[in-house]
C-alpha cells in the first residue's frame, strides 16, 4: 500500500502566509419538513486555497462538495461559519472567482465571442477592449475560428472550450471547476484535461489557483498539488493527501498508481481510521434506518455476475475502466453489494461473499429467495415496510405514511430516493408490491390465493 | 486581429445592396405608407349621438381599407399586449409579494368573458376622448388586447419561473446586471414559448376584432370603420355578396400575416431553443431567408451597435446585479410587512365582496341571481354538448392525420388557419339556414359556438398523435391491438395531455363566443336562445349595468368554477399520468 502523507485538515485552514480563499468552520445544513430537526450537508469545514496551486475536492456524492464549492463562490450562503477571499468576508458572489460548469452553462443563443465577453460586459470593460479580451481567451483554448459560431454547432468538448474561456478571460484569482469533465464523453474529457495541464505546465495560466471538484479519483490526482478528500453524511474533511509527483505528470509512474490506489482505499472505506486519526471529526448521527445506496436491483446483480465469471477481476479502479462507469456510479452499486452482504471489499479490491456467489449463479427464483433473506436480515428500512405491512389486516399502506418516517431521519427529497430504492430492492424480493397510482404499498398476493 | 465576421473579399465585391434588400425596402416603405394613411383616418370628429362617421359602405373597393384599419388595431393591441406582459409578468416573477395577487388576479382576469364588459368599456373611453372617434378606436383595441393578453403574460411569467438554474448560477457568478439578465438570459429563455403563444392569441383576436367594431350600446348602434362592421352591415342589408368578399379578404389577411409576421418570427425564435443541439426539423420562412440574405438589416444594426452598446452599458449601470442572498439571509424586512401586506390583501377581499353582495341584494336581488345561475347551466350544457361532440369528431380525425406524417404537415396549418380564422363571419350563413329550417338556435347557437372552438381540438389532437412513438404504434401492432382496445391502451392516453389543452381552448372560447351566438340576426329577423350569453348581449344592447356586471360576473364564475374542478384535475392527470 502506499504511503501517504496525510495533513491534518484543521491546522493549514488558519495559515498566516496569505491564503487566497479560506473556508472556517462552514456548515451547512437545512431544516427537516415539520420540524423534524435538521439535516446536516457540511459540518465544520476548513480549508484554504493558496497562490500557485491546484487543489481537487474529492468526494462521493453526498459529500456536498458541490455546495461547498457554491459556498466559496459565493452563490449560496453558509449556515454558519465564515469564507474569506483574500481577507475580505465573502458576502455574495465572490469577485475573485469564476467558475467552469459541468453542464456548461452557455447561452445557446449567443455566438462563442458574445457568450465570452458576457463576464466582461457585466463589469462595463468598453467594447474594442471586450473584444480583444475575448479573442485572446478564445485563441487560448484553441476555438480560433469559431468565434462566430453558436454553441449548438459545436461538440460537447468545443463548448466546455468556450466555457473556459469565459472563466479565463476575467482573468479570476482562482479557478473554480464544478466536475468540468464530467459531462464529456471518456476521450474528450481526457484530451481537453491534458490541455488545461498543459496550460498550467506553461507557466502563463489566466488564474492564480484553480479549485476543482471532482468524483474522479484518477483526475484529481492528474491535477491536482492537494486532494482534499471529503466524507459523506454530512460532508466533512477527511484528510487531505499532497500529490508529491513532479509536473507534467506521468501516469505510468510508479508513485502515481500508489497514490491512485492508496486514495480509493480510503474512498472505499468511509469509516476506516483515516478518520478517527483526524483529530475533532464529529462521529456520524446514529439512525436506525442506515443510508440506502442508490443502487438498483439490476446494477447490483449485473456487478455480482461480472464478478462471478471473471473472479480475476477485483481491482476498483480496474472494474470502473472495464465497465466504463464513472466511480460515482459504481461505488453505489459496490456498497449496495456489501451493505447485503453479497460482497465484501478489502484493500480496493472486491470478492463476493458465499451469499454472493450463492446469488450470481441461482437461478432467478433462487436469487429472489437470496436477496429477500439478506434484506431482511440486513436492511433495516426494507424491513421497517415489510413488518409495517404484515401488522395491517389489509396488508397495504400508504407511501406517505412510510415517507413520514423516513422524513424524520433524512431531508425531503432524499427521503424519497430512500423510499424508491427500498421499494425497488422488497418488490424485487417479492416482499411487497406498489401501486403507483394509489401511492400505496402493499403486500403481494399469493400464488395460492390466486388459483383457489 | 482576425474575425471571421469581418466581410470577405468576395463579399466586398458584391453590390451594396442584392435584390433582397430592394424588395426589403419596397415592402418597408409600402407599410409606412399605408399605416400612415389608415392611422391618419382613425381622428376623424365624433360626437355622438349628433355627428356620427360616415356610414359603412359595402362597396367591395373599400373593403381593403377596412381590413387595413382592422388589422392595425390588431397590431396596436399587440404592441401594448407585449408591453403589459413584459412588466407583469416580470414583476409576478420577481417580487413574492406582488406574486401572491398578480398570479391569482391574472387566473380569474382570463376567465372574464371579452365581449361581455365591452360595453362598459366603450363608454368608458367615448368619454375619454371626448369628440373624436379614438374612443371607439380605443375600445375595440382594448377589447382585442384583453383577449390576448393572459395567455401572454402566462407563458412569459412561466418562463421566467422556469430558468435553468445552471444559467442562474452562471449570471450570478459573473455578476450579470438585472439588465442584462432581462435580455440575455429572461427575455430569450421566452421567446420560444411567447411567440408561440403570441401567434396563438393573435389569431384569436381577429374574433373580437369583428365582434368590437359593431355594437349597440344604450340603443345606440357605434359602427367603426372595419371588416367587422362591414360583416354587420351586410347582414343588415342581406348581402351575401359582401359577406363573401369579406370572407375572402379576411382569410388573405390572415394568410398574409402568418406569412409575413408569423412565420419568420416562430423560424428566428428557434434560436432560442435550450437544448444545445440541432433539432431535427426546424420551422423555415422565406420571409426570414430574405431579410437574412439582405444586406441591410445587418448594415443598420451595425451602424446602430455604438448607440445599443451606450444603452446597454448605461441601463446595466443604473440596474446593478440583484443582491446575493448571503448579506440578507431571507427575511429582509421584518415579518410585520407582510403581516400588514397580507392584512391588507384580505380587506380588500372582504371590502370588494362586501360591495358585490350589496350591489347584488339592491340592485337585482336574489331571484335574478338564480336566473341567471340556471341560464350559466343552459350554456354550459352547449359548451360540454360541443366540446363532446367535437371529440367524438375530431378526435379520431385528428389521430388519422397524425399518424401520417405528411398529411400532418399539410393539414396542421389549415386546422390552424380555421381557428384563426373570425368564425363570426360564418356566423350568417347558418342563421340563414336556421332560418329556412325553423330549427332553433337553442340548438343551432352550439353549431355557432362550435364553428370557432372545434379547431382547437383537431390541432391539438393531430400534434398529439404526432408525439406517439412510432416504437409504441408498432409494439401495438405486433400485440394485436385492435379497435377499442388499440385506443383505450395507447391513443387516449397518447393524446390525453393535447386534448386536454385544446378542450380548454376550445371550451374557453365557447363560452365567450355564446355572448355572440345566442343572438344572432339577419335582415329584420332576430333568433334568441335561453342562454348566459344572450342574456349579457340583451343586457348590453339596453345598457342595463346590473344586469351587465351579473351575468359577466356569473360567466367569470362558471369559468373559474370548471376550470379548477374539471379541466385543473384533468391536466394533473394528464402530467402525472400519461406523460410520455
Amino acid at each position: 500500500m502506499a504511503t501517504l502523507r496525510i495533513n491534518d485538515a484543521k491546522a493549514p485552514a488558519t495559515d498566516r502566509n496569505g491564503a487566497l480563499i479560506r473556508a472556517v468552520n462552514v456548515c451547512k445544513s437545512f431544516e427537516l419538513p415539520d420540524g423534524n430537526g435538521i439535516f446536516t450537508v457540511l459540518d465544520n469545514i476548513n480549508l484554504a486555497v493558496r497562490p500557485g496551486e491546484i487543489v481537487a475536492l474529492l468526494g462521493r456524492s453526498g459529500s456536498g462538495k458541490s455546495t461547498l464549492l457554491r459556498i466559496l463562490a459565493g452563490l449560496i450562503p453558509a449556515s454558519s461559519g465564515d469564507v474569506f477571499s483574500s481577507g475580505r468576508r465573502v458576502t455574495g458572489p465572490n469577485p475573485d472567482v469564476t467558475m467552469v460548469f459541468q453542464s456548461f452553462a452557455l447561452l445557446p443563443w449567443l455566438t462563442v465571442q458574445q457568450n465570452v465577453e458576457l463576464g466582461l460586459e457585466a463589469i462595463g470593460v468598453p467594447a474594442k477592449e471586450r473584444q480583444a479580451r475575448a479573442l485572446k481567451a478564445i485563441d487560448m483554448v484553441g476555438l480560433d475560428g469559431f468565434e462566430s459560431a453558436y454553441p449548438k454547432e459545436l461538440s460537447g468538448g468545443m463548448r466546455q472550450r468556450v466555457g473556459f474561456a469565459r472563466a479565463f478571460v476575467k482573468q479570476p484569482k482562482v479557478l473554480f471547476m464544478d466536475e468540468p469533465f464530467s459531462a464529456l464523453d471518456v476521450l474528450t474529457a481526457e484530451n481537453l484535461r491534458g490541455e488545461i495541464s498543459d496550460l498550467w505546465e506553461k507557466g502563463d495560466f489566466p488564474a492564480q489557483s484553480v479549485l476543482i471538484v471532482t468524483h474522479n479519483i484518477e483526475e484529481a490526482v492528474y491535477l491536482a498539488d492537494r486532494v482534499i478528500i471529503l466524507g459523506a453524511n454530512p460532508g466533512r474533511v477527511r484528510g487531505e493527501v499532497v500529490i508529491d509527483l513532479p509536473r507534467p505528470r506521468d501516469r505510468s509512474s510508479r508513485r502515481y498508481k500508489e497514490l491512485v490506489d492508496g486514495i480509493y482505499i480510503v474512498m472505499t472505506n468511509p469509516d476506516r481510521d483515516v478518520t478517527a486519526a483526524m483529530a475533532g471529526v464529529p462521529p456520524r448521527r446514529e439512525t436506525p434506518y442506515p443510508p440506502l445506496p442508490h443502487a438498483t436491483v439490476g446494477g447490483i446483480s449485473g456487478l455480482l455476475e461480472l464478478l462471478q465469471e471473471r473472479p480475476e477481476l477485483r481491482d476498483l479502479p480496474e472494474i470502473s475502466s472495464t465497465l466504463q462507469l464513472a466511480t460515482d456510479d459504481l461505488l453505489p452499486i459496490v456498497d449496495a453489494a456489501v451493505m447485503l452482504g453479497l460482497a465484501e471489499v478489502r484493500q480496493g479490491d472486491i470478492t463476493l461473499t458465499d451469499a454472493g456467489r450463492a446469488f450470481a449463479t441461482a437461478d432467478i427464483q433462487t436469487s429472489k429467495e437470496i436477496f429477500r433473506a439478506q434484506l431482511l436480515e440486513r436492511v433495516p428500512t426494507v424491513k421497517m415496510l415489510y413488518n409495517t405491512l404484515k401488522e395491517k389486516p389489509n396488508g397495504s399502506m400508504r407511501a406517505g405514511f412510510f415517507l413520514d418516517i423516513l422524513d424524520e431521519h433524512f431531508p425531503r427529497e432524499e427521503a424519497q430516493h430512500q423510499f424508491e430504492t427500498a421499494v425497488d430492492w422488497g418488490r424485487y424480493a417479492e416482499l411487497f408490491e406498489y401501486d403507483r397510482g394509489e401511492d400505496r404499498l402493499l403486500l403481494p398476493v399469493e400464488v395460492s390465493e390466486l388459483t383457489d | 486581429m482576425t474575425r471571421l465576421t469581418f466581410p470577405t473579399r468576395e463579399a466586398l465585391r458584391r453590390l451594396p445592396f442584392t435584390p433582397a434588400d430592394v424588395a426589403i425596402i419596397i415592402g418597408a416603405l409600402a407599410l409606412i405608407v399605408v399605416v400612415a394613411y389608415v392611422g391618419s383616418t382613425a381622428l376623424v370628429p365624433f360626437q355622438p349621438p349628433d355627428v356620427l362617421p360616415e356610414p359603412i359602405s359595402l362597396d367591395v373597393i373599400h373593403l381593403p381599407y377596412y381590413l387595413a384599419r382592422s388589422t392595425l388595431r390588431m397590431f396596436i393591441a399587440l404592441f401594448f399586449s407585449v408591453l403589459f406582459t413584459f412588466t407583469y409578468g416580470y414583476v409576478a416573477a420577481h417580487s413574492p409579494r406582488a406574486e401572491r395577487v398578480l398570479i391569482p388576479l391574472l387566473d380569474i382576469l382570463q376567465s372574464v368573458p371579452v365581449l361581455g364588459f365591452l360595453s362598459v368599456t366603450i363608454t368608458f373611453f367615448i368619454a375619454l376622448f371626448r369628440g373624436s372617434l379614438l374612443g371607439l378606436e380605443a375600445a375595440s383595441i382594448f377589447a382585442i388586447f384583453t383577449s390576448q393578453v393572459w395567455n401572454m403574460t402566462f407563458s412569459f411569467y412561466h418562463s421566467l419561473r422556469t430558468i435553468p438554474r445552471e444559467q442562474q448560477e452562471m449570471a450570478r457568478m459573473f455578476r450579470l446586471s438585472r439588465w442584462q439578465y432581462f435580455t440575455k438570459v429572461e427575455v430569450p429563455n421566452s421567446m420560444i414559448g411567447l411567440t408561440w403563444n403570441t401567434m396563438m392569441s393573435f389569431g384569436g383576436g381577429w374574433f373580437f376584432v369583428a365582434a368590437s367594431e359593431a355594437i349597440s350600446v344604450l340603443n345606440q348602434d357605434y359602427r367603426l370603420p372595419g371588416i367587422g362592421a362591414y360583416v354587420t352591415e351586410a347582414i343588415d342589408q342581406q348581402n351575401f355578396g359582401a359577406l363573401i368578399a369579406a370572407i375572402v379578404a379576411m382569410a388573405i389577411m390572415i394568410i398574409l400575416v402568418d406569412q409575413l409576421v408569423w412565420r419568420p418570427l416562430i423560424a428566428w425564435s428557434q434560436k432560442f431553443r435550450n437544448e444545445q443541439s440541432e433539432a431535427h426539423e426546424t420551422p423555415t420562412s422565406w420571409v426570414l431567408n430574405l431579410w437574412r440574405a439582405a444586406r441591410l438589416p445587418s448594415l443598420i444594426s451595425e451602424a446602430l451597435r455604438p448607440a445599443s452598446e451606450f444603452v446597454n452599458r448605461a441601463l446595466s449601470g443604473t440596474l446593478a446585479p440583484k443582491s446575493a442572498p448571503m448579506t440578507q439571509p431571507r427575511a429582509a424586512m421584518p415579518r410585520w410587512v407582510d403581516w400588514v401586506y397580507n392584512g391588507l390583501i384580505v380587506a380588500l377581499v372582504i371590502g370588494g365582496a362586501v360591495v358585490l353582495i350589496r350591489f347584488i341584494l339592491g340592485e337585482v336581488g336574489l331571484p335574478e341571481v338564480g336566473n341567471t345561475f340556471v341560464l350559466g347551466l343552459i350554456t354550459m350544457l352547449r359548451v360540454a354538448v360541443l366540446t363532446t361532440v367535437s371529440t367524438l369528431i375530431w378526435a379520431p380525425v385528428g389521430v388519422a392525420i397524425g399518424f401520417n406524417p405528411r398529411l400532418a404537415r399539410l393539414i396542421q396549418p389549415v386546422a390552424q388557419f380555421l381557428s384563426a380564422f373570425p368564425a363570426n363571419f360564418l356566423f350568417p350563413f347558418v342563421t340563414v339556414a336556421l332560418i329556412a329550417t325553423g330549427i332553433s338556435l337553442n340548438v343551432g347557437s352550439i353549431l355557432l359556438m362550435s364553428l370557432g372552438a372545434q379547431w382547437y381540438i383537431l390541432f391539438n389532437v393531430i400534434a398529439g398523435a404526432q408525439t406517439i412513438p412510432s416504437d409504441l404504434r408498432e409494439m401495438a401492432a405486433n400485440m394485436g391491438l385492435r379497435g377499442w382496445k388499440l385506443w383505450r391502451r395507447l391513443i387516449i392516453p397518447g393524446i390525453f395531455s393535447a386534448w386536454v389543452t385544446g378542450g380548454i381552448t376550445a371550451s374557453g372560447g365557447a363560452w365567450n363566443a355564446s355572448i355572440v351566438a345566442e343572438v344572432v340576426s339577419w335582415g329584420d329577423t332576430t333568433l334568441t336562445a335561453t342562454g348566459l350569453g344572450a342574456y349579457i348581449a340583451n343586457a348590453t344592447e339596453v345598457g342595463d349595468w346590473p344586469r351587465i356586471a351579473l351575468g359577466v360576473g356569473m360567466m367569470a364564475l362558471f369559468v373559474v368554477v370548471l376550470n379548477r374542478l374539471f379541466w385543473r384535475r384533468l391536466y394533473a392527470l394528464a402530467e402525472s399520468k400519461y406523460v410520455l
